[in-house]
């Protein structure tokens, strides 16, 4: 088994709240799901939209690097056989109804 | 990790809404919107990774109280705030408990009263107060109160932005408490048929989907019980009303037999009926019985007590049922009370009868389009044995129904007396 993170990118939350509820249900699900299956490592968190960006001691400017649409609100890490695993898995995010995406990103090994 | 309740989202939206807007001013209702949105956001992108809190509504409502507190003191120069909390929100001192008085559960309570009210607005048609009360009061979005009516979403959201600005001009909101009783019992009334049209609307509406059905019922009745919470609305014409609609609705779960299909009163599985429902509303109906009005409410009610609490369709007391439609003709005069007396005089004294008093209906043009006033002809024509006769009426109710489930049913009736003729 290898570790994976999940970026949560983007992606719309706004509804009405029927719709709102209606998306947390399926969020919850679906990572009850994955823990079912032993895939969590760690639920992760979420993040806020804001904060600072800093590049050499002097140059820090308000707010994330990357675009609204790309911004990543939250990430967890998973465990799966390959990166395909991954993949796939992430494939059932509810994200994607909102717009939004996953990044899967291999975590790098010590081991040689 | 805990799951919210049904719909808690939506209840809850309700409940923050009434309580900013005492703060910031109905004039600032958009601004309590947003603020509601902004919690629910923060709440969906924390829970749906973190997991729900043990309190979900209390973490809502601290989330918008703090964001409230926020807004006031950093736009108490740019904006007016509620006009008659005034001072209260200038000085730090009397900002915090006075933002925490708000968000108090008896506060919240009013404050959904006095919005309650507030939509109900003379100048608002029924419909459109209705819509802004499933709107503001229980969360609905435009898109699923259009969805409810069968309407557009661009004449919905006509209608209720319309219906907002209404509110926003009316400066405050109808304070209950403070109105001369007159005002507030003419308000109360139109709070009152704006429910009874809500109710209905759930009860013998033309949406196809039961569930949406049920859940206006349930809503109309959630928001008629805060009336009963109250000193000043819990008149008998409250009671009265809330039995109405528990006696009605214990009904729901035998409306649909097991295969689907529309199942009407008489030949429902009377075990189906919700019990609870039932001594509720027969208890409101008994403490409704005071004061010196009698209203529709009332004897609607008790027409329905009458049928709850019939074990069977013999046990039913039909001749008391038609003086109950007598008394509401004499209130009401409407050409449907009078299809529906006339139905309890044929189950008293036969088809014969009851066919006359059809006819003798006053303003029976206005009948034309109701699929139920053809249904009824057929069904006293079919007792009579004149089946080829109910078979068109029949047709006729399925030309008319409003849903599928409607259509369905009266086509299976008309297929019945077809196939009774040829038996017979």
């Amino acid at each position: 088994m290898s570790d994976f993170l999940y970026l949560y990118r983007g992606g719309d939350s706004a509804g009405t709240p029927e719709q709102m509820q209606q998306s947390m249900h399926k969020w919850s699900t679906w990572l009850q799901d994955l823990g079912a299956k032993g895939h969590i490592k760690d639920q992760g968190n979420p993040l806020e939209r804001t904060g600072k960006v800093v590049k050499k001691k002097t140059t820090i400017t308000d707010g994330p690097y990357a675009e609204a649409k790309d911004l990543i609100g939250g990430y967890t890490l998973v465990q799966a056989k390959d990166i395909s695993e991954a993949a796939t898995l992430a494939a059932g995010c509810p994200i994607f109804d909102n717009g939004g995406f996953v990044e899967v990103r291999p975590v790098m090994q010590m081991s040689m | 990790v805990a799951e919210p309740g049904d719909h808690l989202f939506r209840r809850e939206a309700g409940r923050m809404v009434a309580a900013l807007t005492r703060l910031f001013g109905v004039h600032n209702l958009a601004l309590a919107e947003d603020v509601v949105q902004d919690a629910f956001v923060r709440a969906l992108e924390i829970w749906k990774l973190r997991g729900v809190p043990e309190n979900p509504s209390a973490w809502l409502m601290a989330t918008a109280k703090n964001r409230a507190l926020d807004i006031l003191r950093r736009e108490r120069t740019a904006r007016t705030f509620a006009p008659e909390l005034g001072r209260l929100l200038e000085s730090e001192w009397t900002l915090a408990p006075t933002v925490a008085e708000a968000f108090g559960e008896p506060a919240i309570r009013d404050d959904q009263l006095r919005m309650m009210f507030s939509c109900c607005h003379p100048h608002l048609p029924e419909i459109a107060q209705v819509a802004l009360m499933l709107h503001i009061l229980c969360g609905f979005g435009v898109n699923e109160v259009a969805a409810a009516f069968l309407t557009g979403h661009a004449a919905m959201e006509k209608r209720i932005s319309r219906g907002k600005k209404v509110l926003a001009q009316s400066k405050r909101l109808f304070d209950f408490t403070m109105s001369d009783d007159s005002a507030v019992a003419e308000r109360l009334s139109a709070v009152h048929r704006a429910l009874y049209l809500l109710f209905n609307e759930g009860y013998h509406g033309a949406h196809a989907e039961l569930a949406v059905r049920a859940e206006l019922c349930v809503e109309a009745m959630r928001l008629a019980e805060l009336l009963l919470a109250h000193p000043v609305t819990d008149t008998p014409s409250t009671r009265a009303l809330i039995a109405l609609m528990c006696l009605n609705a214990a009904r729901l779960p035998a409306r649909v037999d097991a295969s689907g299909h529309l199942s009407p009163l008489l030949e429902q599985n009377r075990d189906l009926w919700d019990r609870e429902l039932i001594a509720k509303g027969t208890h409101l109906l008994d403490r409704s019985a005071t004061g010196s009005t009698i209203t529709e409410f009332h004897i609607e009610a008790a027409i329905a007590s009458v049928h709850a609490n019939a074990r069977s369709l013999e046990e039913t007391d039909w001749r008391m049922i038609v003086d109950l439609y007598d008394s509401l003709l004499s209130l009401r005069p409407s050409p449907v009370v009078a299809l529906n007396r006339a139905i309890a005089v044929a189950e008293c004294h036969g088809a014969e009868r009851g066919l006359a008093e059809i006819a003798a209906i006053t303003d029976i043009e206005r009948l034309a389009n109701y699929p139920f006033y053809f249904a009824a002809l057929g069904e006293l024509e079919q007792r009579l044995g004149r089946t080829a006769r109910a078979r068109e009426h029949f047709r006729a109710a399925g030309t008319r129904a409003r849903n599928p489930m409607e259509r369905q049913f009266f086509e299976r009736r008309a297929q019945e007396a077809f196939d009774s003729a040829r038996i017979g």
